[in-house]
């Protein structure tokens, strides 16, 4: 029998057949008006390896490109230029610059974002009151919306740089591992609602306006508030509103004109995922979210799909190991057990992929196969983007 | 026989099946009569899609399961402003106070602008339950698991004195907050750390590990999960990896035994990868507990599974 034969004669392997369009990464970045790029996805799929091939590739075909990273592994951050987190953006060395692109890198830092808005809009005194307060540092370093704030709100400067300076005319953003689809559009609203809150209003006597009808209810408000966490948070929580005040309608602004920037048709959501049940679930959320909001997406990336150039199936495999049990044949049945663990995986990924393609079967989507090694470095992005960009 | 720790914490960076494992720790502990509670604090409803049972509606603590050997687990879907309205309820009576908080968004402000105060608020509820009495027996629950935060916030997350030592230098809050430190450093409370043998996982459980000391809340086991055990020693394996091997599996072809060779190749190389990945784990110094990679996916009887290798690998009682 011939290789031929013998491939012939196996069984037909699951393999991903789809009809569904394909996500074109070249055609993005190749065009002139698409001038941000975020990638979204739950934690631990790829969205900042994603993020930087993505940027990589586009700076080597000419764009000028800056990355903006929330939390980057410690060695591609150091490949990238990045390990220092200060908030700058770095030019990247090594690239390839004869199409005259270039790339920038940056680590978001979270809290020195927020001090930076509070020292821009703020008199240097007021500054000071609000860094120093207590409410404050826990605010900026903690509250679970804040990273996802701080990400909009750097973005939303560094585009305003780009604009005024033509410094980048593509920004790729990482965004950060949200809890659930929700938190990445809804905390710069929920934040500048709290700020903004009636709450918070109650809190500064004296009420103004129709507010102060509530006064009454308020002493009786204000009074369980101090008998359950005591007269002293109150104080605190007082002072930090009266020092933010003065920020409020900025913040709330700055987030409307972020929210309006995602949804112009300069800027395109990639939903990153791989290829399991709970991945593709989140994405599907991003998927429905993103859409219910008009927001404009270009497609799915499923990350780390595994492939075997070897057709044979796991139970013919097994059933090869079975026959050389008890032989010296050590290495070929755990070869043999392997592959038939590859297959049945493959085989699962495959059925995930096709479910999530028959549900929302306009998404377009691209996959980039399981590298056998983590992505540390330049190449392995190189070939990440490769990958991205390449239909099969 | 009784459990060692009643209170287990299980955290893990995301994807690594911190949620499968706390499941599976709940059906290992829940022997024969025995109530054991499984909390999950993030909103990801992780615990009733495991089971296969309908949502955990807030502040309800429903069985979700029988194990094999007779016990029983509960679950809970721990929400902060259900545990704030239930804290003032418990507390101070405060349970009609506590709904017009919330109207007026007071609850969202608190449990928001003060993460800290989030965080006292989900542990508090775990602390309630972990010291919860009833009627003919010490505790209403024999152990009980909680699926925590994730290993990049869990010394935060778990450090709630000072998380609310810049906020409340006094008061009940603080109080609630110094009873909840006490029980955590108490010698029947543990922390698990799950990983996988990748690079970014373990990288995060040696953070995790080196912010954790300094709480004194006492570490157990680190549980490397979806491991593919291997019969071949790290000889064997580099010729593997390094592609010098050759196989010869009758009755495929040359070209068939080539390819199974160089995907072997690659597969190896993971395994000695993974091996020194195990080797950084066991220099941490914890017990280190294996988990088996199950191809068919996870569902109750894959948690039980699970159980059952937890049950053999740690030391959950005590006589």
């Amino acid at each position: 029998m011939t290789d031929e034969d013998q491939a012939r004669a196996l069984p037909e392997l699951p393999r991903a057949h789809f009809s569904v369009p394909f996500l074109d990464i070249d055609k993005i970045i190749g065009d002139r008006e698409t001038k941000i790029i975020i990638c979204c996805g739950s934690g631990g799929v790829g969205k900042t390896t994603t993020s930087a091939a993505i940027a990589l590739r586009a700076a080597e075909v000419g764009r000028k490109v800056v990355v903006l990273t929330i939390d980057p592994a410690r060695r591609l951050a150091q490949s990238l230029g990045v390990g220092v987190l200060d908030n700058t953006p770095r030019p990247v060395p090594m690239i390839d610059t004869t199409a005259g692109g270039s790339l920038d890198a940056m680590m978001l830092d979270m809290k020195g974002t927020f001090d930076d808005v509070v020292i821009a809009h703020s008199t240097p005194e007021k500054a000071e009151a609000i860094l120093q307060n207590q409410f404050y540092v826990a605010l900026s370093s903690e509250f679970s919306g804040t990273q996802e704030y701080m990400a909009m709100e750097k973005l939303g400067q560094l585009h305003s740089e780009a604009e005024a300076h033509g410094t980048w005319d593509l920004i790729v953003v990482d965004t950060p591992p949200a809890r659930s689809a929700l938190d990445f559009l809804d905390a710069p609203e929920h934040l500048s609602s709290l700020l903004d809150g009636r709450f918070l209003r109650l809190l500064l006597p004296p009420a103004r306006g129709p507010l102060r009808l509530m006064s009454a209810g308020f002493s009786m408000m204000s009074a369980v508030i101090t008998k359950i966490l005591g007269a002293q948070i109150i104080n605190d929580v007082k002072t930090f509103v009266r020092a933010f005040e003065a920020l409020f309608g900025g913040f709330r602004q700055r987030a409307t004109a972020t929210f309006q920037l995602l949804s112009s048709r300069h800027s395109t959501f990639m939903v990153v995922a791989t290829p399991q049940h709970d991945a593709l679930r989140e994405a599907a959320y991003f998927v429905d979210r993103l859409t219910e909001e008009g927001m404009p997406i270009s497609g799915m990336v499923i990350n780390r799909v595994h492939t075997s150039a070897l057709a044979l199936s796991p139970e013919r495999a097994l059933a090869l190991a079975e026959d050389l049990a008890g032989t010296s044949a050590a290495l070929e049945i755990e070869a043999l057990r392997r592959h038939a663990n590859l297959m049945r995986l493959i085989a699962g990924e495959t059925r995930q992929i096709e479910r999530f393609a028959s549900a929302r079967p306009t998404v377009a989507q691209t996959q980039v196969q399981a590298l056998p090694t983590d992505v540390t470095d330049f190449s392995a992005l190189r070939r990440v983007g490769s990958l991205l960009a390449d239909k099969d | 026989m009784t459990p060692r720790h009643t209170w287990h914490i299980v955290s893990g960076k995301g994807g690594t099946g911190k949620t499968t494992i706390a499941c599976a720790l709940a059906c290992a502990l829940a022997t024969s009569g025995r109530r054991v509670l499984v909390c999950e604090v993030e909103g990801r409803q992780g615990i009733s899609q495991l089971f296969d049972v309908p949502p955990l509606a807030g502040a309800e603590e429903r069985r979700i399961s029988r194990t094999p050997a007779g016990g029983a687990v509960y679950g809970l879907a721990i929400d902060a402003e259900d545990a704030l309205i239930e804290y003032l309820d418990t507390f101070y009576h405060l349970s009609i106070a506590g709904k017009a908080l919330d109207r007026f968004g007071a609850v969202d402000f608190a449990t928001s602008i003060a993460p800290g105060l989030r965080d006292v608020l989900l542990t508090g509820k775990v602390y309630e339950a972990v010291r919860r009495k009833i009627k003919n027996r010490p505790n209403a629950y024999d152990a009980v698991v909680l699926d925590a935060s994730p290993t990049g916030r869990i010394a935060q997350f778990l450090n709630v004195n000072a998380a609310v030592a810049g906020l409340a230098k006094a008061g009940p809050i603080r109080n609630q907050a110094d009873s909840i430190m006490r029980l955590l450093r108490s010698t029947t409370t543990t922390v698990h750390l799950v990983t996988l043998l990748e690079e970014m996982p373990v990288t995060e459980t040696e953070e995790a590990i080196a912010a954790l000391r300094p709480t004194q809340i006492r570490l157990g086991s680190l549980i490397e999960n979806m491991v593919t055990p291997t019969p071949l020693d790290r000889d064997q394996l580099e010729k593997a990896a390094a592609g010098s091997v050759i196989l010869k599996v009758p009755r495929l072809t040359i070209k068939q035994n080539q390819a199974l060779a160089s995907e072997f190749a690659i597969e190896a190389a993971r395994t000695l990868q993974e091996q020194q990945r195990l080797d950084r784990l066991a220099a941490l110094g914890l017990p280190l507990v294996e988990i088996a990679f199950d191809h068919g996916g996870i569902d109750e009887g894959a948690i039980f599974a699970i159980a059952e290798q937890l049950i053999d690998q740690m030391s959950l009682e005590t006589a």
